[in-house]
């Protein structure tokens, strides 16, 4: 019998076959922190006497979250992060870089790697076809020392996605429909794949979005098989050599199997305070919305960037609605600064914020008032996790985002939004 | 391992950011940390938290960020062991790595409430509900894990490795 992808890439590594529920302890190829959950693990290491990289250049400690830091302590635990680098040799991605998983898809990911990172959505890399999952800072630690972990093998849940999207409906509407759908815990413990005609004509930045959100309905990762765009992406970034086709077997063994057409998907949102509660926009229309937020490792591309950007262009954001656009890495910065898209933006009303994990942490670039909505393009909607207990998030496509700005209340972008104004 | 006390009782989806709020990782002291764990969703809770008490929820416990500074924060409550119906997996993981136990068994939730005395046998996975007088069977702890807990934690395990 074949296998998924998830066992593929987990076999090579231990170098035999294996079947889902086998715990296996592995190399990994890269390991990442970031400054929440970075001071904890390094600070293990110390105490244990194991300050060490065994693999240092693929040991990336991100300064994200917390970028430029808004208080003291969080600068402190910015300093434990340099120091480490310094230490080690390990790479610092230090406040101008962006976020840990755009910078991990852009760099350091590559098709067949085993990626441990302690962040949640280190799931992200998965559309390289790299098994990469996110853990606590303890497991990312002892990887960073060892260069070793343990995993159980998963499931493997394979969607296959057919159908064309309609105008206006990107893959952040269907990922948001599939989590309604299976709810936050429908893929626990289980490796999603995606596959089917509609994901093989999907550009990278699309694919990062689904693998982003595999987490959101418990997933331990989102994979891809690397094709033809996986390696026009990694040329793009000037690691072509980094590329090699990988794909699961076709007589692989799948603990379920859901077929998804995405004609006739609507704009989707999901309402607070999780994941799961979803609705088309349509349903959700009308509610006072005072904050946007564009941005983050779901949504913070230069492509989700241009579709913002194509609505906005020409028009201006509700007055009584604040916009906040964050480019998720210094290089979709440069790319939307060459293209006239940060111009769009500010002339449409928005404030561009460095890159960076940005609002959607709760700890500063756009902390929620009470009472406040916010339609966000990120991926979680919890209560308090815009820093504010008493405020509301609507999780959102940036098409939705950015109409949503100019209309001042939920809106589904296909009621004239996507027409080029001036 | 024995534990008994009084249950706190939570429902479904209980994530990492009412745990712990990302606004409160500008420290990693377990103590401070404890001081706000669940504020955002139960803010007595602190409170009425008192040594060796037990917290009972229902699936998908622990959902969200990776921040192991939730099962931290929990374990420095004096929370001596968290039992859910279901835990999301990074949670799952952190707890055994730093020492809290957990034990996924489904039916308590939906039938314990807020004091009710609790007695957990994790050797055996058995819970007891002595208010309501009622015994329930959890799923048994994997040999791998076991081995982690009983070394105290994912750090002196491999320690412990590393000197053999």
């Amino acid at each position: 019998m074949g296998s998924t992808l998830a066992e593929k890439i987990i076999a090579e590594h231990v170098g035999r076959d294996v079947a889902p529920g086998e715990i296996v302890v592995t190399g990994v190829d890269v390991t990442a922190l970031q400054d929440g959950t970075g001071p904890l693990a390094l600070q293990q290491l110390e105490e244990l006497d194991m300050v060490r990289a065994v693999n240092p250049g693929r040991t990336i400690l991100f300064m994200d979250h917390a970028a430029p830091s808004p208080r003291k302590e969080l600068s402190n635990a910015h300093q434990v992060l340099r120091s480490f680098a310094r230490a080690t040799g390990a790479v610092a991605s230090d406040i101008n870089e962006g976020v840990c998983h755009q910078r991990l898809v852009e760099s350091y990911a590559s098709p067949g790697d085993i990626l441990i990172g302690a962040d949640s959505h280190t799931c992200t890399s998965g559309a390289l076809a790299a098994f990469a999952t996110g853990m606590g800072s303890t497991d990312v630690a002892i990887g960073i020392a060892t260069g070793r972990t343990w995993l159980k093998v998963p499931e493997t849940l394979r969607v296959v996605v057919s159908g064309e999207f309609s105008q206006g409906v990107c893959a952040k509407d269907l990922m948001l429909h599939l989590i309604g759908e299976l709810g936050a815990d429908g893929a626990t413990y289980m490796a999603m794949e995606f596959t089917g005609p509609a994901v093989e004509r999907m550009n990278m930045s699309e694919r990062f979005t689904l693998a982003n959100m595999a987490v959101e309905a418990g997933g331990k990762t989102g994979l891809f098989a690397a094709d033809a765009t996986t390696r026009a992406y990694l040329e793009e970034q000037g690691r072509g050599e980094d590329y090699r086709q990988l794909g699961p077997d076709p007589d692989a063994a799948y603990t379920l199997t859901l077929n998804v057409d995405v004609d006739g998907l609507e704009p989707t949102v999901a309402a607070p305070h999780t994941v799961d509660n979803t609705m088309t926009a349509a349903a959700a229309a009308g509610r006072q919305v005072q904050q946007v937020f564009i941005g983050s490792c779901t949504n913070g591309r230069i492509e989700d960037l241009r579709i913002a950007a194509s609505i906005l262009r020409g028009r201006e954001r509700h007055p009584h609605t604040r916009l906040i656009v964050t480019p998720a890495s210094r290089r979709v910065y440069l790319q939307a600064a060459a293209e006239g898209l940060l111009k769009d933006f500010v002339e449409a009303g928005a404030i561009v914020t460095g890159t960076g994990c940005g609002a959607c942490v709760g700890v500063h670039g756009g902390v929620l008032g009470d009472g406040e909505v916010c339609v966000s393009t990120q991926n979680r909607n919890f209560h308090g996790r815009m820093g504010n207990v008493k405020s509301y998030i609507y999780l959102a496509s940036p098409a939705t985002a950015a109409a949503t700005a100019i209309a001042g209340e939920i809106v589904d972008p296909r009621e004239g939004y996507l027409e080029p104004q001036g | 391992m024995i534990f008994e006390g009084k249950a706190h009782k939570y429902g479904r989806d209980v994530d990492t950011d009412v745990i712990i709020p990302a606004r409160c990782l500008v420290t990693t002291d377990p103590d401070e940390l404890a001081s706000h764990c669940m504020e955002d969703m139960d803010d007595e809770f602190i409170r009425r938290v008192k040594q060796g008490d037990i917290i009972v929820a229902g699936e998908n416990f622990g959902c969200g960020s990776s921040r192991e500074q939730a099962p931290l924060a929990i374990k420095a409550t004096g929370i001596a062991c968290v039992v859910a119906s279901s835990f999301a997996r990074i949670f799952y993981r952190n707890a055994i790595n730093i020492g809290l136990p957990i034990l996924v068994c489904a039916g308590v939730a939906a039938e314990a409430g807020t004091g009710d005395s609790i007695r957990v046998d994790l050797d055996r996975g058995e819970v007891t509900n002595l208010t309501r007088d009622k015994v329930y069977q959890a799923d048994p702890f994997p040999g791998f894990m076991q081995e982690i807990v009983t070394a105290g934690g994912l750090m002196s395990h491999v320690k412990r490795k590393l000197g053999q």
